[in-house]
């Protein structure tokens, strides 16, 4: 079964081709190149909104690059939630009308279910049930994956995601956007121990997170210093420091509390030298593996959702004539496929 | 003169001056949040919807834009223009559809909508002094400064 993902829930344009036997044929994310020149070197971060005048070109670009035509489509796969409702929409209905003027059928995906099922794509998969651990600049999640569409939230953030505070704490320092690669770099020339900073949510029971407090935190210490270079880096290595041992503490909670012997994080703090060595020794000292889907799969795209469309459409699941959209979607309202 | 100015000693404070927002909240009512990173906008945003009856997270809609509340009878758009570069990218979101007469709408960041944000019934700013916080309140239509003089009243 050859299907076609699309992904418009918020920044990125995003499209791929999955086939169930083949697996990822291809995948596309509208090049930020071609609108450096439209918009004269500057690009509104969310002109990536623009979605309409994107997704069609891109679309065609994945086929001929893959060399299938739309009539070898069997089914059509886009995000419905959660995310922007005017953002959803474009794909949902340039994704519901193309299945009905080929005559196949289409399907409404979670996009955070795209997320949790990606380690899927890469040919060392982890196995059911495993912890699933999504931090970005919109999401700081831990779930227990019991099997596709059978998902519990463990905890989540109270307030600011963690890929939020990085990109704040880069903005009250100085450094550059995005926070999580500046605040890195600062922090590998920081002092160990010159501050400390509360590892928030830490010192009381559960799995969820909070980093608001140490945004506050993270100002009030830069307001109450010189910010000359070394203290900049100091600062940033204590936040990194406290952001990372947060999510350490509680996925280490997570194993135990799960039994669980598979991590897999997604997301683009994943990225985060500190946090991959953190969870290296975590996982060595729980007995326990930690997966990182390759950074292209962790951060948005539409190889996740043209993925967990295949699996739903073999379930026999799909979607109504009318285009509608879900933008406030919980993940625990997700079934197995068919079910 | 419509200004109410509140001192914000801890975050307690920032929580029950949202909580008492809510209690004269009216439909439709739009209120600008202005003050630094971290001076407790969207503290102020969940200690009013905390006083509404919400009782789950708030998240920081700075990656989303948007976040809704439906509580009750009350609908609450929890606006967060940090990420925008240009007002005009509002419009390609459907801004339009949000303030709508009927929905309460609270932003955070305004400055970065010019010109494609409806005016404010109210403008809270919030400063740091001294160890904690300073909110000042102004009301900027009839209804706004009915608000500000009945919170100051109290």
């Amino acid at each position: 079964m050859l299907v076609l993902g699309i992904e418009t829930s918020c920044d990125e344009t995003a499209v791929a081709l999955y086939d169930s036997e083949q697996g990822l044929l291809g995948h596309r994310l509208y090049s930020q190149v071609a609108l450096h020149a439209e918009y004269g070197g500057v690009v509104p971060e969310l002109a990536a909104r623009d979605h309409i005048r994107k997704l069609e070109p891109l679309i065609g670009d994945l086929m001929s690059s893959t060399g299938r035509k739309l009539a070898d489509l069997d089914g059509i796969a886009y995000t419905v939630g959660p995310g922007l409702s005017g953002a959803l929409l474009v794909g949902a209905s340039l994704g519901r009308s193309l299945a009905w003027g080929l005559g196949i059928p289409a399907i409404g995906i979670h996009h955070m279910e795209g997320h949790l099922l990606a380690p899927m794509l890469e040919a060392d998969k982890p196995d059911f049930p495993f912890l699933a651990l999504l931090v970005s600049g919109g999401h700081t999640l831990l779930a227990d994956v019991a099997g596709v569409g059978d998902y519990t939230i463990l905890g989540e953030s109270l307030d600011d995601a963690v890929g939020e505070a990085f990109d704040k704490a880069a903005k009250l320092l100085g450094l550059g956007y995005p926070g999580g690669p500046a605040i890195s770099r600062a922090a590998e020339t920081g002092t160990p121990g010159r501050f400390d900073f509360p590892r928030p949510m830490t010192d009381r029971p559960g799995l969820d997170f909070s980093y608001s407090g140490l945004k506050t935190f993270t100002l009030t210490t830069a307001n109450n210093h010189d910010l000359d270079d070394q203290t900049i880096a100091d600062i940033a290595l204590a936040f990194q420091d406290a952001a990372t041992d947060s999510l350490v503490i509680k996925c280490r909670r997570a194993i135990r509390k799960t039994g669980h012997r598979a991590l897999v994080v997604a997301g683009g703090v994943g990225a985060n030298q500190s946090l991959r060595e953190k969870l290296a020794v975590l996982a060595d000292e729980e007995g326990a593996r930690v997966h990182f889907p390759r950074p292209e799969f962790c951060t948005d795209n539409g190889a996740m959702i043209a993925h967990v469309g295949c699996l739903r459409l073999q379930g026999g699941e799909h979607d109504a004539l009318d285009v509608s959209v879900r933008p406030r979607w919980s993940l625990e309202d997700l079934r197995p496929p068919g079910q | 003169m419509n200004e109410h100015v509140v001192g914000l000693p801890d975050e307690q404070a920032t929580i029950q001056l949202g909580s008492r927002l809510a209690d004269v909240l009216v439909e439709g009512l739009v209120v600008y949040l202005s003050g630094d990173l971290g001076a407790g906008k969207t503290c102020l945003v969940r200690g009013m919807l905390q006083g509404l009856g919400h009782n789950g997270p708030v998240k920081s809609p700075t990656y989303t834009l948007v976040e809704d509340y439906v509580l009750g009878d009350s609908l609450i758009y929890h606006f967060d223009l940090y990420r925008l570069l240009d007002p005009e990218e509002l419009e390609l979101i459907g801004i339009r559809d949000y303030f709508n007469g009927k929905a309460c709408c609270f932003v955070e960041w305004p400055e970065r909508g010019k010109g494609w944000l409806p005016a404010p019934d109210i403008e809270i700013h919030i400063r740091l002094k001294n160890e904690g916080r300073e909110a000042s309140l102004t009301g900027l239509s009839e209804t706004g400064a009915a608000l500000v003089a009945s919170l100051k009243r109290d």
